[in-house]
């Protein structure tokens, strides 16, 4: 924010001196004869209207992928060579076992970017405008979300390609990693709904971070993704079984290893939906209040 | 079948908004006719556009009553909304995207297809000059640029009613007059306008009429005329040639127009309304007669003119205030600004607080120096 003011005396400096045309009453008046609406647009279109421009603000600002491709190669890399020999005995092994895992964690550690992109975005003028539009009121967060899910797309491409090369070989072929991905992607974008509900809850960008990572650690770690919970205090093993990371990162798992795991594919989707409907709810509540 | 009040583009009875202890909007009522461009003006943290922010549906008013177009604003927000179009103090366009996409995406969630939108976005951009720069990021854009845009943006589909929210600020005055030129054009095709202002002039130029709003309330209301008319007929302006007769002068004038007296910062000027004194007679009569009575007592002076009185005039009649900082509407630069009940950096203000952006860093009004009407400011020597 602070820089606005010098941007905008350069931008100044540049455009305004060599004249902009002239604004003319008959070129307005040629633009404002349409007096015909088009008819209101439906959810499904508004929502890919915002998921557009999501993808818009990737283009121009490229560098913010940072985190959908060096922060996933990092951990899996750091993660392989880090526990592998340890837990597995070799990296390649731990590698089969870790590679699912640490894809769910990652994906599900990107998702707090959302949080700190409502809070930024929601400050800005052009916000007053998309909520005066007549349209579909969620279509603003779906959007971002759509947006999301591609990048969260992105990390796991990167991942995969990473593990790929290290060695990873899943049993269930091109179907059940994509049905794995399927599943990933369904649940962070219901999960991100936690993080436009902070976006909009709290005041600053940091206190979105500060929040995200005292969910996000403890969620993430307390599962079955780097060791198997049977190794665990029992008090712990409730938490950790019980955690929708671990249920999730089971399934994909499974089905990336060419197995169809029913019931913990049906606790993710089950966990997707709750997540949806009470932060959901709750997302809209402040948007419409803000 | 038309709704109650069909005919007024906006009706507000008693609107309320609070923020805490401060009432940002205390009470008002408002009737804007369709097809015109009403003026609210007023100083910085009057409440204009907490105001405008509960017409438009962004914010739910604490009490009272508001109707658009017949329409509640609560109850009937979605088709308050389908008629509605708001350009808001700050940029209401992502400055990420570039011109073209900004239209296109709200073209877009207005309802048109895809290639009608990319149509109507290409069109906008040509009649509003912005063709060149249309590829650019709407953050690389000029103060006048951005607020073409925006504007660009309001007019997507031809809105009912047009709320502008100090569409002006910050704008040179070349841009200034451009974005004047524009909200004509709007008017003309039949739009309903609803501008807030803190300048003066604006207001003059282009409202048929002016609420002028203070502490969040309506202090005064009517046409152009009826406002000018509230505080007389028009101002006489003298130059004297010494300056240690200016406190003679001043009694004489208080004396023979029964009006207040403004010393301006020029040691030999002083300014009176005129009008006032309940003799009959037109303003010219009455300062013929009080300008006689000057040089009767023997007091020279250099020159004098008659004008008609300006809506500066009227705000500090109305509000023993000036609406604007005098200082930094003669001097945009000048660093030593006097503290000023109408300091635009008011930390009691609730809307700009909240607001990232601080509204004195990057806009200084350097439009309130440019063209004012008749004798010019008076604003600083009443303080």
């Amino acid at each position: 924010m602070s820089t606005a003011p010098t941007t905008e005396t350069r931008a100044t400096r540049a455009s305004t001196s060599d004249a902009l045309a002239p604004v003319t009453a008959e070129g307005l008046a040629a633009v404002l004869i349409s007096k015909e609406r088009p008819p209101r647009p439906s959810a499904w279109t508004t929502s890919l209207a915002f998921g557009w421009r999501a993808v818009l603000k990737i283009k121009h600002v490229p560098e913010q992928l940072f985190d959908v491709t060096a922060f996933p190669i990092m951990m899996v890399l750091m993660y392989t060579y880090l526990f592998g020999g340890a837990l597995a005995g070799s990296t390649t092994d731990y590698l089969q076992f870790l590679l699912p895992g640490i894809l769910v964690m990652s994906v599900v550690m990107i998702t707090m970017y959302t949080g700190v992109a409502v809070n930024t975005d929601i400050a800005k003028g052009v916000f007053d405008r998309f909520r005066t539009l007549p349209i579909w009121r969620p279509s603003a967060m779906v959007g971002y979300l759509l947006g999301d899910v591609l990048r969260y797309a992105m990390a796991s491409a990167v991942m995969l390609t990473v593990g790929l090369i290290l060695g990873f070989r899943p049993d269930g072929g091109v179907v059940g990693v994509l049905a794995g991905i399927v599943l990933l992607m369904i649940f962070s974008f219901s999960f991100s709904w936690v993080w436009t509900m902070f976006g909009l809850l709290l005041r600053s960008e940091k206190s979105v971070m500060g929040v995200s990572m005292m969910v996000l650690f403890p969620l993430t770690f307390l599962s079955n993704i780097f060791v198997d919970p049977k190794t665990m205090p029992d008090w712990l093993q409730v938490f950790v079984n019980n955690s929708p990371v671990t249920h999730l990162s089971s399934a994909v798992r499974d089905l990336m290893d060419g197995g169809w795991p029913a019931v913990e594919i049906a606790w993710s989707l089950g966990w997707s939906g709750a997540l949806v409907l009470v932060f959901g709810t709750i997302t809209m509540r402040l948007y419409n209040s803000k | 079948m038309s709704p109650p009040g069909a005919d007024l583009a906006i009706e507000t009875f008693g609107l309320v908004k609070v923020f805490g202890e401060t009432r940002a909007v205390d009470g008002v009522d408002l009737a804007v006719p369709a097809g015109t461009v009403y003026g609210v003006l007023g100083p910085n943290g009057a409440g204009k556009t907490t105001a405008v922010k509960m017409l438009a549906t962004l914010l739910r008013p604490d009490g009272g009553e508001a109707r658009v177009f017949g329409h509640d604003v609560l109850r009937e927000a979605d088709a308050v909304r389908s008629r509605v179009s708001l350009t808001g103090q700050y940029a209401s366009v992502d400055e990420d995207l570039t011109g073209r996409e900004n239209l296109i995406l709200l073209a877009r969630l207005l309802g048109h297809r895809k290639p009608a939108a990319k149509e109507r976005a290409a069109q906008l951009l040509d009649a509003f000059g912005l063709t060149e720069a249309a590829d650019k990021q709407v953050k690389h854009y000029s103060g006048g640029m951005r607020r073409r845009i925006d504007i660009a943006a309001s007019i997507l589909n031809t809105p009912d009613l047009l709320f502008l929210d100090e569409p002006t600020t910050g704008l040179d005055p070349r841009s200034r007059n451009q974005v004047w030129d524009i909200v004509r054009a709007v008017v003309q095709q039949g739009a309903t306008v609803l501008l807030t202002t803190q300048y003066l002039d604006e207001a003059d130029q282009l409202a048929s009429r002016i609420a002028v709003i203070d502490q969040g309330k309506v202090i005064a209301e009517g046409t152009k005329g009826e406002l000018k008319a509230s505080v007389g007929a028009g101002s006489v302006h003298v130059r004297l040639r010494h300056a240690e007769q200016r406190p003679e002068a001043e009694r004489l004038l208080t004396q023979y127009l029964a009006a207040q007296v403004q010393l301006e910062h020029d040691p030999v000027a002083l300014t009176a309304r005129v009008g006032l004194a309940g003799d009959g007679g037109g303003a010219a009569e009455q300062a013929a007669r009080a300008l006689h009575e000057l040089s009767r007592s023997g007091i020279t002076v250099d020159n004098f003119s008659l004008g008609q009185p300006s809506l500066d005039e009227v705000f500090l009649a109305l509000t023993d205030h000036p609406a604007t900082g005098p200082d930094r509407a003669t001097d945009p630069t000048d660093p030593t600004d006097p503290t000023d009940p109408t300091d635009p950096t008011d930390p009691t203000d609730p809307t700009d607080s909240t607001s990232p952006l601080d509204p004195t860093a990057a806009r200084t009004p350097v439009g309130s120096g440019g063209p004012s009407k008749g004798p010019t400011s008076k604003g600083g020597a009443a303080k």
